[in-house]
């Protein structure tokens, strides 16, 4: 199409180059058929489901689902907020990585160059510890969600155990997580929240001397729940999760209507 | 053959003709025990069984030797022979080897065949199985599996859509709550100095409120122990099969109850704990928490 001055506008050029583009090898390779972002999409049922079938997605969701489990007040988004937030959390937590050493005192003094030194490091830093208690609000709240529902009754049992797990497991990472920061905030919570398990029958003292790598929190314990925090529980959480996901997919998709 | 459909007779019968090079009326006919069609008689001349006269329904009738020039089996010979003898209201004959079911069938005979069937039912001594028809019947008859329809929508894009805008809504509110806030940073961790209050994580605060009242083994060890625990027998203790509010009265109190006190002691724990962990108002002494 030519403009009044008998050339191609801008708009034209711009339409063409991305019709170029979506119609390339390198375009179709990536966007699987079904895929809106795929040339020549037209909205139809059998493209609805080809969005979801040739979709990684299909791991989380089936093509279709109970008209009832779409309504934001059946689920309220908890359990896919609480993946979502486990996301979040994995993404600003590998930022705050590159910039954390996991010894006294350079922990500290790295946290506090984190708001100075680190282009958006406080920022950062914030969303990982408010995105984490978020997360185990969110667990809690899915948690009581399911019950109320009913939807750990038959076939779902296992699923809710898996959840159970998740669960602990959340806790887990934010506990050792809060010592990271190595502030007397972090010391003296991961204190009293570890004497407690202390006191547990037969196992109690040495189950603490392995987590906290001692027989109180020094410095070792730092480099201990920091590799617990960044690799060993999420490389278990994971797995749970996946296995919960899963389940949800094979009990029957999310629980039916009250 | 009382309770057979016509259809199933007649397929059978079709089959049979086929693989004898018979007519299709005369099976049949024979199949539910009735006289050949009239064209037919002289035909069946030669074998005695099917013929209508009075003599093949006397009691020296040989089914065997008539089974085996037909081919039918005899006790679809047999049961043809009774059939017919209710309908004509004559006594059953008597065969060998085969109980005498003439009484009863004579008493009803003028009632329709259906009701002289149970009738003839006590010849079949009590506990013994008997077997009616063995047929085949088409996979299509059987496999009509329809699944009840179900009210559905598709995931794309009615429940994407809505994912992805409270993914958007709980990123933004984070965002902006991160701007704001800052997360706490303290002192240089001191090993020689215990704030006081010490306080452990909120999550942990509800347990922490329970050693003020209980021994450390109970409130740090068994109470989190058997509560983890009994949160995950739910599914196994919980038998009752509704999901409706209303069944669940029980369960549903029970668990609201354990909510409502971990809340209560967490708030607790987390507001109104002041320096010693001793009771304070918040609104009097400051709040001594941090996130």
């Amino acid at each position: 199409m030519a403009n009044g001055n008998g050339k191609v506008g801008l708009k034209e050029r711009v339409s063409q180059a991305a019709d170029h583009v979506r119609t390339s090898q390198v375009w179709s390779s990536i966007f699987r058929p079904g895929s809106p972002f795929r040339a020549g999409y037209t909205d139809s049922p059998r493209n609805r489901s080809y969005v979801i079938m040739n979709n990684v997605l299909y791991h989380l969701h089936p093509v279709k689902v109970k008209r009832h489990a779409v309504r934001l007040s059946y689920t309220l988004c908890l359990g896919g907020l609480s993946f979502f937030l486990f996301i979040l959390l994995t993404i600003t937590g590998i930022f705050l990585m590159f910039y954390y050493r996991p010894t006294s005192p350079q922990a500290y003094l790295d946290i506090q160059a984190l708001a100075t030194d680190v282009a958006f490091g406080q920022l950062v830093r914030n969303l990982h510890r408010w995105g984490a208690h978020l997360m185990v609000l969110t667990v809690f709240l899915h948690m009581a969600r399911v019950f109320y529902h009913g939807a750990y009754k038959p076939p779902r049992e296992f699923n809710w155990v898996v959840g159970i797990v998740l669960l602990v497991l959340t806790l887990l990472l934010s506990f050792t997580g809060y010592l990271l920061p190595w502030d007397q905030l972090a010391l003296w919570a991961v204190t009293v929240g570890s004497n407690m398990g202390a006191y547990a029958p037969v196992i109690g003292d040495q189950v603490s001397f392995a987590l906290i790598g001692g027989v109180q929190i020094t410095p070792d314990t730092l480099l201990r729940w920091y590799v617990l925090h960044v690799l060993f529980l999420p490389f278990i959480i994971v797995i749970f999760m996946a296995v919960h996901f899963w389940r949800v997919r094979k009990d029957g998709g999310i629980s039916g209507p009250l | 053959m009382a309770g057979l459909p016509e259809h199933l007779l007649r397929r059978s019968a079709e089959a049979r003709a086929k693989a004898e090079g018979r007519d299709v009326e005369e099976v049949l006919a024979e199949l539910k025990g009735e006289a050949p069609p009239a064209p037919k008689e002289p035909a069946a001349g030669p074998e005695p069984a099917p013929a209508p006269a009075a003599p093949a329904a006397g009691p020296g009738r040989d089914l065997d030797a008539e089974s085996a020039a037909t081919g039918v089996p005899v006790p679809l010979l047999q049961r043809a022979m009774e059939g017919r003898a209710r309908r004509e209201g004559k006594p059953v004959p008597a065969m060998a080897g085969a109980p005498a079911s003439a009484p009863a069938a004579t008493a009803p005979a003028a009632a329709p065949a259906a009701a002289a069937a149970p009738a003839a039912a006590p010849a079949i001594p009590d506990g013994v199985t008997t077997q009616r028809l063995l047929t085949v019947v088409k996979a299509g008859a059987i496999q009509q599996v329809k699944s009840s329809p179900q009210d559905k929508v598709s995931v794309w894009p009615h429940l994407l859509a809505i994912e992805f805008v409270a993914l958007m809504v709980v990123t933004a509110g984070l965002i902006i709550f991160s701007v704001f806030v800052d997360a706490p940073l303290l002192e240089f961790a001191n090993f020689n100095e215990q704030p006081n209050p010490s306080k452990a994580p909120w999550y942990f605060l509800g347990l922490q409120e329970l050693l003020s009242y209980f021994d450390p083994q109970v409130a740090g060890v068994i109470i989190p122990t058997f509560g983890m625990i009994g949160l995950a027998i739910i599914p196994y203790v919980d038998k009752n099969p509704s999901v409706r509010p209303s069944d669940r009265k029980l369960a549903i109190m029970v668990f609201s109850f354990f909510v409502f006190a971990s809340a209560v002691l967490t708030i607790y724990g987390s507001f109104f704990r002041g320096p010693g962990f001793n009771f304070s108002f918040p609104w009097v002494d400051g709040i001594f928490f941090d996130f």
